[in-house]
């Protein structure tokens, strides 16, 4: 059966589908008047928003805290769950979910700090969205979990787009990047809640203005919050885990 | 590249909208600060639609100035980027009010 106008195979069809579209209509066929409005104002997201809100409401009913994290691909966003993960243990009861377009390497990383994970293959998909991030959560025991990470696909532009239920984005930045990031990927910035500087180790080493990148962060999102980290000598992550143990207790 | 994904919405959206009659126009609203590229719009927008009853529909996108209020003086105003400052006070700290629309406005069918 033609896709196109649903008629058989024996049926005579054409379809002209350049310039100036003319289509063949079937003689008996009854026509629908030419040039008929229909207001639709419907938004692009609303069912990604209708997917995302299930998602936040299955969170709050099992009180776990849900972060986004969100970054360029190779700022150490997985290191920084890697170590989070072991110097909770025994404390706060984690799951991950992992994004990639392709591969298990991270989920892999993860299960080998102890915590359950999840991985999801995006194939040609530069972003996770909510329905997603729905089946994914299906494979975990809710009830023995106090806080679930996210990591995003790496790219800091499609994931600003997609409410994926959770409290918080948290976009992390290396200072291995530029940074004038905020102001080049505004949209994310201003998405975001919390920003990791990760790599804070290497700054003797590269040519990053911190203060300047602060300022920055600032103008996009003045209610950004920002913790300096390294995931590698662990500088700076206590303030990170104090961060998440404080919203981890507000969700019980 | 979230515009194939967006674009698979649009005509989602409109074929559930369609009654089930071969659009000729989609009107589109995007905000200027929605973080889409209306030309990759159009670009996905062919694609998508084929073999679909919006295949050789006209897109129209209608852009939608981005204006925010600021938290501190109150003052409105237009905004090129999230990061500029008000006019007014100088504070970086508003509220966006217009131009993240992503909206399929309405059809036209045969």
């Amino acid at each position: 059966m033609c896709t196109t106008c649903g008629c058989g195979p024996d049926e005579h069809h054409d379809h002209d589908h350049g310039e100036g579209h003319h289509h063949h209509h079937h003689e008996g066929e009854s026509r629908p008047e030419a040039g008929t409005r229909i207001a639709v104002e419907t938004d692009l997201l609303a069912k990604n928003r209708h997917f995302a809100e299930g998602n936040r409401q299955l969170f709050a009913a099992r009180e776990l805290f849900v972060l986004n994290l969100v970054s360029s691909p190779g700022s150490g966003k997985t290191t920084i769950l890697e170590r989070t993960l072991r110097d909770l243990a025994g404390e706060i009861r984690s799951a991950v979910i992992e994004g990639d377009q392709q591969t298990d390497n991270d989920a892999r990383r993860i299960a080998a700090a102890g915590v359950p994970v999840q991985q999801i293959n995006t194939g040609a998909g530069c972003h996770l969205d909510a329905h997603m991030v729905g089946h994914a959560v299906d494979h975990f025991d809710l009830t023995n979990l106090d806080l679930l990470f996210i990591e995003n696909v790496g790219n800091l532009v499609c994931p600003a787009s997609f409410d994926l239920g959770e409290h918080h984005k948290v976009v992390v930045l290396s200072v291995t990047e530029g940074e004038d990031k905020p102001l080049k990927y505004p949209q994310m910035f201003h998405a975001a809640d919390v920003m990791l500087l990760n790599k804070v180790d290497l700054l003797p080493h590269v040519d990053f203005d911190v203060a300047k990148c602060r300022e920055m962060a600032r103008r996009v999102n003045p209610a950004i919050t920002i913790f300096e980290v390294s995931s590698r000598s662990g500088e700076g992550m206590a303030a990170w885990y104090g961060w998440l143990r404080k919203n981890v207790k507000g969700e019980k | 590249m979230h515009e194939l994904s967006l674009t698979q919405s649009i005509v989602d959206i409109c074929l559930q909208h369609g009654e089930g009659k071969r659009v000729t126009v989609v009107v589109l609203e995007i905000g200027d600060l929605s973080g889409v590229v209306p030309d990759a719009v159009e670009f996905c927008f062919d694609a998508c639609s084929r073999g679909t009853l919006l295949e050789g529909a006209r897109l129209v996108i209608e852009r939608i100035p981005a204006r925010g209020v600021c938290h501190d003086c109150r003052a409105e105003f237009s905004l090129g980027t999230y990061f500029d400052p008000c006019p007014s006070c100088g504070g970086f700290s508003h509220a966006v009010i217009s131009g993240e629309e992503l909206r399929v406005k309405e059809l036209e069918v045969e």
